[in-house]
């Protein structure tokens, strides 16, 4: 099995400790990662913000740098999404379909590809987890609210069998938090409001560690968090589940 | 203004946004409670898709199938290419009628077509008799919900103006009071009425009849008091079959309010004796959106209010920031459509949660709709150099890896070492109110780098 790794822009520059402890993950599950060096974005900021025809090169970079791979990782909900729903504006060769076809999200890799549950992790804290839109309503990662259906989450099936990890309820368990992308400076007032209440869901239930597939969302959170000087520390689902922590300090 | 603008105006009072918050999260849950409980609710929602996409490609067949059945029923029709039109008519129906006094039930298409001030231009009494309505009225304010047109007033501010207008005592926002208060006065309206406006919400093709639906009754009271009745609907309130009822009214009600049925879903047919009854059929603009293949389904849209009590933005800016009749989601999907320009920031205020297109009823795609909007409204309005000049940059450097890294570098160090003065200063809108992440020293290309170097070292 081949597997190429993807480490989005902001989590490449500005996390780095996301994508090693994917990195680490992954190869702690006996998966060969390659990391193709040549990536750099999957395009969505120039998209989402309306300049989809600008990020037409970040699309063809994309695929250049996966298309020999069985399958694409990406600590990542929001890119995955994006490669699979949005790249049908570039010609469908039989390169860009399968790269579209096997892009996926971490947790989403590890449960359904690797079929691995219990990782071997500890992590003893209450977790709050934030459940990123793109990841939940676009790749479906897990039920929402919305939509009559059975229950699922795969992040929450792969917290569940860390050690010590206690995952928090929250009154609303998948509301938007408003990072958005551009939104989050266009529409500052209403992304700051969604962030702050957010925050208080997850600060009322008791939560030490807020949790998300997708940095960019936690990026925007713990920005309101550092700001508000909050008792909340955030981290990505990859860390936690690369962790190894067997008691509280 | 902008939405940005008029959200952020709207953002300067933090209580009254959670409070209108929660009252429209209350709606979205009681919602939720309310489809749970249906047993193939999603396939009711696939075939309320389903009939809605097959009635808009056979619309013009459907139409004059209404009309028919409709003019055989002893009902009169009427069609307006526009919302000039539309008024027109209505306006000649009342002179004839020699109509002074006219109370309407709910319309979200007289709101678009502005028919209140058109009338009262000519001396005629037009009163809104839904509560809500009558609310907004009476502050000389539009609608800011499809379903709740009020709900962005608490009950003090409807004492407040209950006692201006229709000299009622201070009552500490007693909704009991003053609901009772509305009833009287709107009694009063109802038995003076000459003509009673209605909306529609579905109109049959087969039958040529048509259900409004209420909770107030409302729009019972005025058209069977009144001796004319004269119903306003869109081209696309047209289903085919009487059957096909037994789909939309339970995905309505249960979207809208959570209520198993509306209070009153009332079915009308022909006129009654000596009484008479007109339609009057609108385009304004539908057909038009009709031939957008990527924003033709918005014309689904059976106005439940579901998408606008889901969206977090909305519940969070008030349906005034949008400026435009319908407001939410599906206000702005539909609203580019009728002036690109004036509405470029509504398909913005969205982060694409998707939230509203997973709870509407019929199934519209409206996080997709928006995205598509984007692309358009850039292509096609003028926008901002700044931003113009920073996509079309970004996607360079996005193209070109050795590009990426050299920026990356360049990027970390000033989050490193610049003062967070200057980083969260004026033009920086991300540091108003939220700290930047630091900038690490190393970026994940360099850990990796550095890794691989040492494996080959060490072999
Ligand atoms: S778009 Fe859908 S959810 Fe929104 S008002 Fe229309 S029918 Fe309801």
């Amino acid at each position: 099995m081949k597997v190429g790794l993807f480490i989005p822009c902001y989590i490449n520059q500005l996390y780095p400790q996301v994508g090693i402890a994917t990195i680490e993950l992954l190869e702690k599950l006996n998966v060969e990662v390659v990391y193709p060096s040549q990536q750099t974005c999957c395009g969505q900021p120039m998209a989402n913000s309306g300049y989809e025809y600008e990020s037409v090169g970040a699309y063809n970079n994309f695929v250049n740098n996966f298309k020999d791979f069985d399958y694409i990782v990406t600590p990542s909900g929001s890119c995955a999404y994006h490669v699979k729903k949005h790249y049908d504006i570039i010609p469908q060769t039989e390169e860009v379909v399968a790269v579209r076809k096997n892009v996926y999200e971490l947790c989403d890799f590890i449960l359904n590809v690797l079929k691995r549950k219990d990782l071997g992790a500890a992590f003893p804290y209450k977790v709050g987890v934030h459940k990123s839109c793109h990841g939940l309503r676009g790749l479906r990662l897990g039920s929402c609210s919305e939509v009559v259906e059975e229950k699922y989450s795969y992040i929450e099936e792969l917290l569940n069998e860390v050690k010590g990890t206690e995952i928090m309820p929250l009154k609303r368990a998948d509301e938007c938090c408003g990072f958005g992308g551009t939104f989050a400076v266009t529409e500052e007032a209403v992304s700051v409001k969604m962030g702050k209440d957010k925050i208080k869901d997850h600060l009322e239930s008791g939560v030490e560690v807020i949790t998300a597939t997708d940095t960019s969302c936690l990026m925007h959170l713990e920005g309101l968090v550092n700001r508000n000087n909050q008792p909340l520390k955030v981290l990505h689902i990859a860390e936690i589940l690369n962790s190894n922590i067997s008691s509280k300090n | 203004m902008s939405h940005p603008n008029l959200a952020s105006i709207f953002n300067k009072d933090e209580k009254r946004v959670d409070w209108h918050d929660k009252a429209l999260w209350f709606v979205r849950h009681k919602r939720d409670r309310s489809v749970h409980n249906v047993k193939g609710w999603e396939s009711l929602r696939e075939l309320g898709h389903g009939i809605k996409a097959h009635t808009l490609s056979n619309i013009d067949n459907y139409l004059i199938q209404f009309e028919v059945n409709a003019l055989n029923n002893g009902v009169q029709v009427h069609w307006a290419a526009n919302a000039e039109e539309h008024n027109q008519i209505v306006h000649k129906i009342l002179k004839k009628n020699n109509a002074k006094k006219v109370v309407k039930s709910k319309s979200m298409l007289t709101e678009e077509c502005h028919l209140n001030p058109y009338l009262e231009a000519d001396g005629i009494e037009v009163i809104d008799t839904d509560l809500g309505e009558r609310i907004v009225q009476l502050a000389k304010e539009p609608p800011s919900h499809v379903v709740l047109p009020a709900i962005h007033k608490d009950r003090h501010q409807v004492d407040e103006l209950f006692q201006e207008h229709l000299g009622t005592e201070p009552c500490d926002g007693d909704p009991q009071y003053l609901t009772a208060e509305a009833r009287k006065h709107l009694r009063e309206k109802f038995i003076q009425a000459d003509v009673a406006i209605t909306g529609v919400n579905f109109a049959v093709a087969e039958t040529g009849g048509f259900v409004v639906c209420t909770n107030e009754g409302n729009a019972d009271m005025g058209a069977h008091l009144a001796p004319v009745h004269i119903a306003c609907m869109g081209v696309e309130k047209i289903i085919p079959k009487q059957e096909h009822l037994g789909v939309f009214l339970r995905l309505l009600a249960r979207s809208a309010t959570g209520q198993p049925i509306t209070t009153y879903s009332s079915h009308f047919k022909k006129p009654r004796k000596g009484a008479k009854m007109h339609i009057v059929i609108v385009d304004n603009g539908r057909s038009e959106q009709l031939s957008r293949p990527d924003f033709r389904a918005s014309l689904h849209c059976i106005r439940c209010g579901a998408c606008m009590n889901t969206c977090p933005i909305y519940r969070r800016s008030g349906g005034h920031s949008y400026d435009y009749t319908i407001p939410g989601p599906i206000g702005s999907i539909l609203s580019p459509g009728k002036d690109l320009k004036k509405y470029s920031t509504l398909p913005f205020a969205s982060t694409l949660c998707g939230s509203c297109s997973d709870v509407c009823p019929v199934k519209i795609d409206i996080h997709s709709q928006l995205y598509k909007w984007r692309q358009i409204i850039t292509k096609n309005t003028p926008q901002p150099f700044i931003k113009k000049k920073s996509m079309k940059v970004m996607g360079q450097i996005f193209a070109k890896p050795s590009q990426f890294e050299k920026i990356g570098k360049v990027a970390r160090w000033s989050l490193r070492n610049l003062p967070k003065s200057f980083i969260n200063s004026k033009p920086n809108a991300w540091g108003k109110a939220r700290d930047l992440p630091k900038g690490p020293k190393q970026s994940f290309d360099d850990w990796h780098k550095q890794r691989e170097d040492n494996k080959l070292k060490n072999k």
